[in-house]
C-alpha cells in the first residue's frame, strides 16, 4: 500500500469502522478526544517551558497564568478522565460479561466531559481567568484581577465535566449490581459489597469454613473502589463551582459579597480533601487496578498474593480520605496533629499501598518468564518506574522538616507530579491503550512498531528527565507558579524544555502511528453512529 | 542550626542514589523477563520482607527528620519558645510593608517573623543570595502566619512570596532586606 492508501485506510485497510459495535466506537471516541486534550496540554506545557528559558514577547504574564490554570485540567479532565472512564465504561461489562447499564449515559459522560474541557479552557483563554487549579480563596473572587464573566463560563464548564463524571460512577455501580435482561437476579448488595471491599473485610472475621468467595473480580473492585473516590471529588468539586458561581454571579448582578465570609483555611482544607481524591486517591487505586488487569491479560495468570492486593485497594482508599493536610505542613494555623497524623503519618500509607501494588505486578510478571517485550509490557514497565520514582518522591515533601525547604519549589511539580502523571499514569495508560486496540478496533494492525519504539524511549526519557531537571530547578530554590525574568534557572529550564520538546515528539509519533494504523476515513468512521445494538460489547462472532 | 542547603544536600544524595538505583533495578527486571530463568515463582517470604521494608522506612523518615532538621520539633512548638526578636509583617494589595526599611537580625537568634494577609493567600520566603530557599510558609487572610528560625551565620537575604496570589504576585520581591551580621559587642 502506498502511504496515502494507509493514510486514508489504515494500515492494511483492515480497520472496518462499520463492524465496530456502538460500544467501541464509544470507547474510541472517548480515546480520540482524550489524545486531542493530551496534545493541547502537551502544547501549552511547551509554551510555558520555553517562557520559563525567557518570557515569550507575545504572551503576557496574565496569559501565561492562564494557560497554567487550564494545563492541568485540560491534561486531568479532558485527557485523562476521558481515556480512562472511556476504558472502564468498555472494562466493566467486558469483566463482568455483562451488558453496560445505560449506553445513553456513557454517551452523555463522553460529551459532557469533551464540551465541558473545551468550554472552560475557551474561557480561560479569552477571558484569562487563572485562580489555577487550586483556587486558594478569595483568589476566585477577586475581580481587581479576573473578569466575573470569564470565572461564571470557566466554572460553567467545570461544572458540565463533573456531572459527565456523576454519570460515569451511576453507570459504573449500575452495571456491577444490575440484572440484565433474561438473567437470573443478581445479588446487587452482596455484589457491591465485594466491589467495596466490605465483603472482604467481613471475611478477616469469619471462620475459614465461612468465609464467602469474592462476587466480582479483582479489576473490577479496583474500578469500584476508585469510583468511590471519584464521586466524592465531584461532589467538592461542584460544591466549590457553586460557592465560586454565587459570588461570581452576584457581581456581575451588582451586588459584591463580602469574600471574608468564607474562612480561607477552612476553604483550603475543604477543596484540598477533595481534590486529594483525584491525586492521592481514584489516580492510584485505578492504576494499581490497571497494572493487576494488565499484568494477568500480558502473563495469563492469576495475580500475586491476590487477597493482599484486595485489601490494599481497600486500605489506600481509606487512605486517601485522610491525607490532604500533607497540602497544608506550610500552613502555620493548621492544627499540628493534622500535620503530623494525615500530613506525614497517613500519607506514607501510600509509600505501603503503592509498593505492595507495585512488587504483586513485578511479582505477576516473573512468574511468566520468558516474556515477548511487547508493547504493553514496556509502557506497563515504565509506569511502574514512574510510580517507583514519584512517590517516594511525594512522601519525602509530605514530611514537615522537608516540606519547610520544598513547598511549592519545581520539586514538587517535577520529580513528584510531572513524573507520577506523564511517566506513572501516562505510560500505564498507554500499554492499556496498546492492549485494547485489538480488541475495540476488531483487529487492526499497528502500522509501525519502529514508531512505537521510539514513542517509549521519547516518552520515558522525556518524562524522567523534564522531571528530574525541574527538581534540580526546585532544590535550587526555583518557585512553581512565578515567573523568571532574569534566567535565573536557565541551564535547568533549557535541559527541561529539550525534554519536554523529547516527550512532543514521542507523541507525535504515536498519534501518526494510530492516525495511519486506522487511517483517516477510520478515524472519521469512529464519529459516525453504528447499526449495531448497543447492548453489544463486542461484535457477535468476536464474542465467540 | 544546621543549614537548610545541608538538609538539601542531604536530600538530593539520596534521592538521585535511589533514583539511579530503581532505574537500573527496573533496566535489569525488564531484560530478565524475556529470558527463562531457574524459580519462576516469588516466595511469599521476600514478599512479607518488602512489606516490612516499607513500614520501616514509612515510619523511620518522619522520625528520622524530627530528630535531625532542627526547625521541625521548634516549628511544632515555636509558641513555648521564647524568641529574640520579632517582625510583624503586613500584605495588602500583592505589597509586603515592614516594620524597617532593612530587617536586621543578630546571628544565633531565634527571630519570630509574623505575617499577616490583608486580602489574598500569598507565601513568604527567605531567599539566598544565589536564589536558593531558606525557608518558606504560608499566609492565609484571617490567621495568624508566623515561623520561627534560627539564624547560625551572616547572610542577605531576599523576601518573594512563595505563593501565587494572581499574576500580580510574581513581582512580590523584596530584595536584600533581611541582614544577618556577627552580633555587635
Amino acid at each position: 500500500m502506498t502511504f496515502k492508501d494507509t493514510f486514508l485506510n489504515g494500515a492494511q485497510g483492515l480497520f472496518k469502522p462499520v463492524s465496530l459495535t456502538p460500544m467501541q466506537k464509544l470507547v474510541l471516541r472517548f480515546v480520540v478526544v482524550g489524545l486531542i486534550y493530551y496534545a493541547f496540554a502537551t502544547i501549552e506545557g511547551m509554551i510555558m517551558r520555553i517562557y520559563q528559558i525567557e518570557p515569550i514577547s507575545a504572551i503576557a504574564d496574565y496569559q501565561y497564568f492562564a494557560i497554567l490554570t487550564a494545563h492541568p485540567l485540560v491534561g486531568i479532565f479532558g485527557s485523562t478522565y476521558s481515556i480512562v472512564f472511556g476504558a472502564f465504561l468498555f472494562l466493566v461489562p467486558f469483566l463482568m460479561k455483562k451488558p453496560i447499564w445505560s449506553y445513553k449515559l456513557a454517551n452523555w459522560t463522553f460529551l459532557l466531559i469533551a464540551l465541558g474541557t473545551f468550554v472552560f479552557w475557551f474561557a480561560g483563554f479569552v477571558s484569562h481567568f487563572a485562580p489555577l487549579y487550586t483556587l486558594y480563596w478569595p483568589l476566585p473572587a477577586d475581580f481587581s484581577q479576573f473578569s466575573p464573566l470569564g470565572g461564571t463560563f470557566f466554572v460553567l464548564g467545570i461544572a458540565l465535566v463533573m456531572v459527565g463524571t456523576v454519570f460515569f460512577v451511576i453507570n459504573i455501580f449500575k452495571t456491577i449490581t444490575y440484572t440484565p435482561e433474561g438473567w437470573d437476579k443478581q445479588p446487587a448488595g452482596a455484589m457491591l459489597g465485594s466491589a467495596l471491599g466490605f465483603s472482604g473485610l467481613k471475611n478477616l472475621f469469619r471462620k475459614k469454613e465461612d468465609k464467602k468467595d469474592h462476587l466480582v473480580s479483582l479489576p473490577v473492585a479496583a474500578i469500584a473502589r476508585g469510583t468511590v473516590d471519584t464521586a466524592l471529588n465531584a461532589g467538592i468539586i461542584l460544591f466549590t463551582g457553586v460557592l465560586i458561581l454565587v459570588y461570581l454571579v452576584s457581581h456581575l448582578f451588582g451586588v459584591d459579597l463580602k469574600n471574608t465570609a468564607v474562612d480561607a483555611l477552612l476553604y483550603k482544607n475543604w477543596f484540598w480533601w477533595g481534590l486529594d481524591l483525584i491525586a492521592d486517591g481514584l489516580v492510584l487505586i485505578f492504576v494499581a487496578g490497571t497494572w493487576y488487569l494488565l499484568a494477568m491479560l500480558i502473563t495469563g495468570k492469576n495475580l500475586f498474593m491476590q487477597n493482599y492486593a484486595r485489601a490494599a485497594l481497600f486500605i489506600e482508599m481509606v487512605v486517601s480520605w485522610t491525607v490532604w493536610s500533607h497540602h497544608l505542613l506550610s500552613d502555620q494555623a493548621q492544627p499540628g496533629f493534622l500535620k503530623v497524623l494525615s500530613g506525614e503519618m497517613v500519607t506514607a500509607f501510600e509509600l505501603i499501598t503503592q509498593g505492595l501494588a507495585f512488587f504483586i505486578t513485578l511479582a505477576t510478571l516473573w512468574s511468566a518468564r520468558p516474556l515477548k517485550m511487547s508493547n504493553e509490557l514496556k509502557f506497563l514497565l515504565g509506569g511502574l518506574l514512574g510510580f517507583a520514582l514519584a512517590v517516594p518522591a511525594g512522601i519525602m515533601q509530605a514530611d514537615i522538616g522537608l516540606n519547610r525547604i520544598l513547598h511549592n519549589t519545581q520539586w514538587i511539580v517535577g520529580p513528584h507530579v510531572h513524573v507520577a502523571i506523564l511517566v506513572g499514569l501516562t505510560m500505564t495508560l498507554y500499554s492499556a491503550i496498546y492492549i485494547l486496540f485489538p480488541i475495540l478496533t476488531n483487529g487492526a494492525k499497528l502500522y509501525s512498531q519502529k514508531l512505537a519504539t521510539f514513542h517509549f524511549w521519547a516518552h520515558l526519557i522525556g518524562g524522567i528527565g523534564m522531571g528530574a531537571f525541574m527538581g534540580m530547578a526546585g532544590l535550587k530554590g526555583m518557585l512553581r507558579r512565578t515567573i523568571y525574568v532574569n534566567g535565573e534557572y536557565n541551564i535547568y529550564m533549557v535541559l527541561a524544555a529539550l525534554c519536554g520538546g523529547l516527550l512532543l515528539v514521542g507523541f507525535l509519533a504515536f498519534f501518526l502511528n494510530i492516525v495511519m494504523s486506522v487511517g483517516l476515513k477510520g478515524v472519521i468512521g469512529i464519529f459516525t453512529p453504528s447499526k449495531l445494538n448497543p447492548k453489544e460489547l463486542l461484535p457477535v462472532s468476536e464474542n465467540k | 542550626m544546621v543549614d537548610s542547603q545541608v538538609v538539601l544536600n542531604g536530600q538530593t544524595f539520596a534521592y538521585t542514589f535511589y533514583a539511579i538505583a530503581i532505574i537500573l533495578l527496573m533496566g535489569w527486571f525488564g531484560f530478565k523477563l524475556t529470558k527463562e530463568g531457574k524459580g519462576k515463582a516469588v516466595s511469599s517470604g521476600l514478599f512479607y520482607s518488602f512489606v516490612g521494608m516499607l513500614v520501616i522506612l514509612g515510619v523511620s523518615l518522619h522520625i528520622i527528620t524530627y530528630n535531625t532538621i532542627p526547625w521541625a520539633p521548634m516549628d511544632l512548638n515555636r509558641n513555648d519558645i521564647k524568641p529574640d526578636k520579632s517582625f510583624n509583617i503586613t500584605v495588602a494589595n500583592h505589597k509586603f510593608s515592614l516594620p524597617s526599611e532593612k530587617l536586621m537580625i543578630d546571628i544565633n537568634d531565634k527571630v519570630l517573623f509574623d505575617v499577616y494577609s490583608q486580602d489574598l493567600t500569598y507565601g513568604f520566603g527567605l531567599f539566598r543570595q544565589d536564589n536558593s530557599m531558606l525557608f518558606q510558609m504560608q499566609v492565609v487572610p484571617g490567621h495568624r502566619n508566623d515561623i520561627l528560625w534560627q539564624f547560625d551565620k551572616p547572610g542577605i537575604y531576599t523576601i518573594r512570596s512563595t505563593e501565587y496570589s494572581g499574576p500580580k504576585g510574581a513581582n512580590m520581591v523584596l530584595k536584600d532586606v533581611v541582614v544577618v551580621q556577627e552580633r555587635k559587642k
